[in-house]
């Protein structure tokens, strides 16, 4: 465990009993699953058990489950996937508008190549997607919608299962994003109602490389990795065995400890965000107050810029993440801030604490003590905060 | 990516603040592109006396920021008035490509400062002045 560590969003150490299980098959049991001989055929009864893991954790069955190389492979199979299979329906299809860039760019990649329609339906202030919004946006032409199960920039959980409900009495296909919230929440498939559903190794503490994505029987998918039959022509290329292990491993570890993670994650979570609100006066807490992840606490801070905050925070060895402009190659501002109908200046002050199990209440009262101090410390030489405190006090600054 | 020397002037800035009666004052971008900085000078016989500034932004604005006011303080307007965006990087030990022209406003707003100065004094003169 890395002490201070609050970006588990980004990326996660993999947990040693994972990392045990996964070892010999990158030496001793290296073959190839799709080889006949006993070096291959015994990886391939392997991949399958952990297959069926990876099932278990979703109530889904194991015929069900492509392994991708990452949660944004999988997003991408689903919509572009399930979008080109079913050309004959029509080219439309419904995304939130604060979801992943994987949802967000491969939807775009429809529109732009294959003429698609696509709509990217607002959320109200706390993030969250109104089903009616949704049954409305539905024409006949529509052929799937996509949205996520949680955000990991601001931790609203989505009302999931009536927004899948619109979508199977309206005959519409139906994906979910569940990157941010597997592990944290309960995700299970049939409860949700959902037609398929996007999960990667990181938040289970499996590597990064691997993902996989849930879809119903016979739900008919055009490959986006042309290649060979592995996993049943769904996705070619020879298989990440030891991370499909890996993820087969923590799957099983994530199904037997969800309720007490969860339990634990909000308690610190809850202790965080009370004491920033209590001690940082005009900060905004984004996302929804009460439905979020359990692991999330996001803000954004008046008159400061969230780069320089984390720059600040990474002296003190406090590591978190921001939406701000500045942070971003591409200098945009994250759309799901603006999707919000935060002002891109508010925005810019943002902060995001993605917390696991590793972490420990004395890492939370740390930030405590260093963050007040960070953000206290840009204000004195912002000239927002300047103006803002001016305007609060009635009278020049 | 970023060099020593813009984290040791973000870490610690020189110059940040206000001078309440400043004799100029610049004022360049605004928080809702990122990055928004004010330098206020106190002028005398023509030379830079003292400097301030205030930065909402980046690292590399705020050390850009702290890099201008040191360039600046000492120097007289004309002087002060050639420091470049180029310089200002190069004595930071250079800036990541995307930085360069969004955060990059340090020099720009130190020149509207001095046009601030010169605009007031300019005011100032008598109108009967020979010139």
């Amino acid at each position: 465990m890395t002490p201070g560590y609050f970006d588990h969003a980004a990326a996660t150490p993999v947990r040693p009993e994972v990392l045990t299980a996964m070892l010999p098959y990158f030496t001793e049991r290296f073959g190839n699953p799709s080889a006949v001989y006993d070096l291959g055929s015994a990886i391939k009864d392997l991949m399958e058990v952990h297959r069926a893991k990876v099932a278990g954790l979703i109530g889904a069955s194991p015929e069900g489950i492509v392994f991708t190389s990452s949660g944004a492979e999988a997003n991408n199979l689903a919509i572009k996937g399930a979008a080109l299979a079913h050309l004959k329906k029509g080219r439309h299809l419904i995304v939130s508008a604060i979801e992943h860039h994987s949802v967000l760019n491969a939807a775009r990649y429809l529109e732009k190549f294959h003429d698609f329609e696509v709509t990217f339906l607002p959320v109200d202030r706390r993030g969250q997607l109104d089903p009616e919004r949704l049954r409305r946006a539905l024409t006949p032409a529509t052929v799937i919608v996509s949205i996520q199960h949680a955000s990991n920039e601001i931790g609203t959980v989505q009302r999931l299962a009536e927004l899948a409900a619109v979508c199977r009495e309206a005959g519409v296909l139906f994906h979910s994003d569940a990157v941010a919230s597997i592990g944290q929440l309960p995700v299970q498939v049939k409860e949700l109602g959902v037609d398929l559903l996007s999960l990667a190794g990181p938040a289970l503490g499996a590597p990064k490389g691997v993902g996989a994505l849930y879809f119903r029987r016979g739900l008919r998918l055009v490959p986006q990795i042309h290649s060979g039959i592995q996993e049943n022509g769904r996705r070619g290329g020879t298989e990440n065995v030891p991370g499909i292990v890996g993820l087969g491993v923590a799957a099983e570890l994530a199904r037997r400890e969800l309720p007490e993670k969860a339990a634990y994650l909000k308690a610190l979570r809850d202790r965080l965000a009370a004491g920033v609100r209590e001690l940082i006066p005009h900060t905004l807490c984004t996302g929804h107050p009460e439905e979020r992840l359990p692991g999330h606490a996001s803000f954004c801070f008046e008159g400061i810029e969230g780069e320089a905050l984390v720059f600040l925070l990474n002296r003190q060895g406090i590591y978190a993440n921001t939406g701000s402009a500045c942070a971003s190659k591409a200098l945009k501002v994250s759309p799901t801030l603006c999707a919000l109908g935060i002002s891109p200046d508010l925005a810019q002050g943002s902060l995001v604490f993605t917390l696991s199990c590793g972490n420990r209440a004395e890492e939370v009262d740390q930030v405590l003590a260093e963050l007040p101090r960070a953000v206290e410390k840009l204000r004195s030489f912002s000239p927002v905060w300047r103006k803002k405190t001016a305007a609060f006090s009635g009278g020049s600054a | 990516m970023y060099s020593e020397v813009v984290l040791e002037h973000f870490n610690n800035p020189h110059h940040a603040g206000v001078i309440e009666d400043a004799d100029g004052v610049g004022e360049v971008g605004n928080p809702t592109c990122g990055d928004m900085m004010t330098f206020y000078i106190k002028v005398r016989d023509d030379v830079i006396e003292d400097i301030k500034f205030q930065t909402f932004g980046c690292v590399a604005a705020i050390a850009v920021s702290s890099m201008v006011s040191d360039l600046a303080k000492g120097k007289s307007l004309a002087e002060a008035r050639k420091i470049t965006k180029k310089a200002v990087a190069e004595a930071l030990g250079g800036l990541p490509a995307n930085k360069m022209h969004c955060s990059n406003l340090g020099a720009d707003a130190l020149a509207l400062a001095i046009d601030n100065y010169q605009e007031k004094q300019a005011a100032r003169r008598p109108e009967h002045s020979p010139q």
